[in-house]
């Protein structure tokens, strides 16, 4: 079989349309450069009234938006999962690693949590403070500007609270509190967590022309139809096609590894059109990797030729290297004081929490590192799957019957609905060299590549953290007058954290560093090892926070095109 | 049964295949023809609305198990002149769809229709679906509560059987049109929140802070376009 080789060249191919491509995609058409996007899924626009699915009834899935197919059920708007048909990934030793992916334009960002936190300046050097992990080439005050610049490109709701390690920056207004939320700042704060507006990308106000402004549906995770919260197809793709430069979409497309030349540069790209499972090559002056932290990895492993035996960027061995994940654990409790409720209104406000708390704590004194932020979850939601199941569970608090048939199913129903309060805690775990993916040569996927291979164990630092989380959770839930449900997650569950991966926060196989032995790329995510190969997704954290990564993928995406658009103009790429 | 080889059979098959991965049958079952054609939505991927199709191709439930369960539903959650009931929401449409979706569930609910059949035989002479209401509901006393002290594995089949279907009717019901309404969920439709009303913050005995409520947005300028100083202050 012939590879097919398009006669373009482009300034740019992006590999990836989510946050970290979608960004990068934007700054180079903007500079007026000629670009092609690679994107494994296909063509996604929630505006589109047949494609969107916000707004919809659960009856209009016959499984009532049950997670069987997708993880986060049926109107959830990630194609994808943990599990993809034909995707498989393998692990090591017995170990563990969940690997989720969406393969379509926006990837991940169509149904993300939209939680929007600027990491702090400790999070740039936490090696220096706890002599765990290594600290970043470039701190807070480099990126600064660029978060500055993404908060009023994107849009994100907040308030300046002069918090050290959570910064401020240019917020939209916050909503207010819902019902829940304030029996939960009840309960926090006589538990002595702090507890502050949340900072979520969904446009309370007003950003510019082209989006619209939140009406308030709840349903963020289902990608938005007016554009107002932050996905990177509609944000970002999407302008960028209107801009000054050329961009080229290639959806369908996935990508296989980077082509180089004799001096071992790269040419551009070879990807298989899932249409007609064929395999072609894009050629590009420079080859901009968003593809996620993983993908990413693969595409550079997989790119073995003469020049880089070992795959491309790969010299120093720590492609794949220093996986990290958020960690996660949670905690539901029951509120006698929220029975009974009035549904005289629409509480479903925006995708996710108002409120949550930042980490408070002094890590000096406690058995673990790093720290974790809580997002709250409640109210009356949209009925869906699972919806009345166990409805009277909670009789028992009232020394009442449990079960029964009859009128009385559809009054417990109500007397319970919304009475629960839902704690996430959110944090950072130590990047080890010892958490990997790598190549597996013994499997291929459908598409004939090669497939990651995981390796990734908890140490003891992420349990003692879960072990905070679940006392603080308790002792919140009892505070807001609740019952905390369920058993509480002890040592032989390791306190109820979730699997690597499962937090979907995935980062540090391409960390950048000064160092050409320690690390894949430089301060400017160029690849050290190849002048014309940058990374724009999570691949290239140093370390994690106790933050969502999104706020700062696109930050550091921003930086780096620039750096690009810099670099093409005095014809150093 | 394995979901993945009833898939199989389905695409592979037709009618007669579908018949045969069911083993013999006691008696006739839905014609096919009431078997709806899915159409093909672009909300759902290619693959998504494929294996949808194959789903609904299949029939879980025999006419002598649609028509127990339709009656074990109606005593979950009767009409009457004020509410509707689960078969006024095709309840059990539903779960016959779930039964598929989630293959797990199989065995367990045609176990239970032949445990309530067993049963009802016992103490009455008749099949459950024959018994008087009072009979029937004498039978469910014994199994439609639980101790929920006692682990949910280790509880008798047949209140978990009982509780599988209080579930699935619960689910179906008020995810259906008339149990949304009857809930009185108000939301999913564009609107613009500002916060509980006041009634509600009093009935549960919760307020405001002030200072929290000046930070929040101001929803009449909510149109107008975002501008802030140097300092990240909104000047609009």
């Amino acid at each position: 079989m012939q590879i097919k080789e398009n006669g373009t060249v482009y300034d740019a191919i992006v590999v990836g349309s989510g946050a970290g491509g979608g960004m990068a995609t934007k700054v180079l058409a903007d500079a007026g450069l000629k670009v092609a996007v690679v994107e494994a899924g296909p063509f996604f626009d929630p505006a589109d009234p047949e494609q969107k699915t916000q707004l919809r009834w659960p009856y209009e899935s016959p499984r009532r938006g049950a997670g069987t197919v997708r993880p986060f059920g049926d109107f959830d708007a990630a194609y994808g999962g943990w599990e993809i048909e034909g995707e498989p990934y393998t692990h090591k030793d017995g170990t563990k690693f969940d690997w989720f992916r969406s393969h379509m334009l926006g990837g991940r960002t169509n149904h993300w949590g939209r939680i929007s936190l600027r990491f702090g300046p400790d999070d740039f050097k936490h090696k220096s403070i706890d002599g765990h992990g290594d600290d970043w080439p470039i701190g807070y005050d480099d990126v600064k500007p660029y978060y500055d610049k993404v908060d009023k490109l994107i849009g994100v709701f907040g308030t300046n609270e002069g918090l050290r390690n959570d910064p401020d920056g240019f917020f939209l207004p916050p909503p207010k509190p819902r019902l829940h939320e304030l029996f939960y700042i009840r309960g926090a704060k006589k538990s002595g967590v702090p507890v502050y507006p949340s900072r979520m990308s969904m446009l309370t106000k007003r950003i510019n022309n082209d989006r619209g402004v939140c009406f308030y549906c709840g349903q963020c995770s289902r990608a938005c139809q007016v554009y107002a919260d932050f996905s990177a197809g509609t944000c970002l793709i999407f302008p960028a096609q209107k801009s000054r430069g050329q961009v080229d979409l290639f959806v369908n497309c996935m990508v296989r590894e980077v082509t180089v030349d004799g001096e071992g540069r790269a040419t551009g790209v070879s990807y298989i059109n899932k249409e007609d499972r064929k395999e072609y090559k894009l050629k590009g002056r420079v080859v901009v990797l968003g593809a996620s932290a993983c993908s990413t990895a693969r595409i550079l492993l997989n790119s073995k030729s003469p020049q880089h035996p070992n795959g491309l960027g790969n010299s120093s061995d720590h492609v794949g290297k220093y996986l990290h994940d958020s960690t996660g654990a949670d905690r539901v409790g029951f509120v006698p004081d929220l029975m009974n409720r009035k549904v005289s209104y629409n509480e479903d406000g925006v995708g996710g929490m108002h409120v949550y708390s930042p980490w408070w704590g002094d890590n000096s004194k406690l058995d673990f590192p790093r720290g974790y932020h809580i997002e709250i979850g409640g109210g009356m939601r949209m009925p869906g799957y699972g919806f009345g199941f166990n409805v009277n569970e909670f009789n028992k608090f009232f020394g009442t019957k449990v079960g029964g048939y009859g009128d009385i199913l559809r009054s417990d129903a109500k007397k319970y609905y919304g009475a629960l309060v839902g704690m996430s805690g959110r944090g950072e775990s130590i990047a080890l060299k010892s958490n990997y993916c790598e190549i597996d040569p013994t499997t291929v996927d459908e598409w004939g590549i090669p497939v990651l291979r995981f390796h990734y164990k908890w140490s003891d630092y992420e349990k003692n953290q879960a072990k905070h989380m679940q006392d603080t959770f308790e002792e919140i839930i009892i505070k807001m007058g609740g019952e905390p449900l369920g058993d509480k997650p002890g040592k032989e569950v390791d306190y109820g954290l979730h699997a690597p991966g499962r937090i979907i926060h995935e980062v540090g196989t391409t960390r950048m560093g000064d160092d050409p032995k320690t690390s894949v790329t430089n301060r400017y995510q160029q690849l050290h090892d190849v002048d014309n190969v940058f990374v724009v997704d999570a691949g290239v954290f140093t370390s994690q926070a106790d933050k969502n990564c999104t706020w700062t993928i696109l930050a550091l995406s921003w930086r780096a095109s620039d750096y690009i658009v810099e670099q093409l103009k005095q014809q150093n790429l | 049964m394995d979901r993945r080889k009833s898939l199989k059979s389905i695409v592979l098959g037709s009618v007669a295949g579908g018949l045969a991965i069911h083993g013999c049958r006691p008696e006739p079952t839905v014609p096919e023809t009431a078997v709806q054609e899915v159409p093909m939505l672009k909300w759902r991927t290619a693959r998504e609305n494929e294996q949808l199709a194959e789903l609904e191709a299949e029939r879980f439930l025999t006419a002598h198990e649609e028509e127990t369960l339709t009656i074990l539903c109606d005593l979950i959650l009767p009409g009457s002149e004020e509410y509707k009931s689960a078969s006024d929401a095709d309840v059990v449409s539903f779960i016959e769809f779930m039964a598929k979706d989630i293959p797990t569930m199989q065995v367990d609910l045609r176990g239970g229709v032949m445990w309530l059949d067993h049963r009802s035989n016992l103490d009455h002479g008749v099949e459950f679906k024959a018994a008087t209401e009072a009979q029937q509901k004498a039978i469910l006393d014994t199994i439609a509560y639980y101790d929920p002290e006692v682990p949910g594995n280790e509880r008798p089949f047949e209140v978990n059987f009982f509780s599988m279907v209080r579930n699935l009717t619960m689910t179906g019901f008020y995810t259906s049109k008339i149990g949304i309404e009857e809930l009185g969920y108000k939301g999913n439709m564009p609107n613009v929140w500002d916060g509980v009303p006041d009634d509600v913050l009093a009935q549960h005995g919760v307020s405001y802070d002030p200072e929290w409520l000046a930070k929040c947005v101001d929803q009449g300028k909510r149109n107008i376009v975002a501008e802030w100083d140097e300092n990240g202050n909104l000047l609009t």
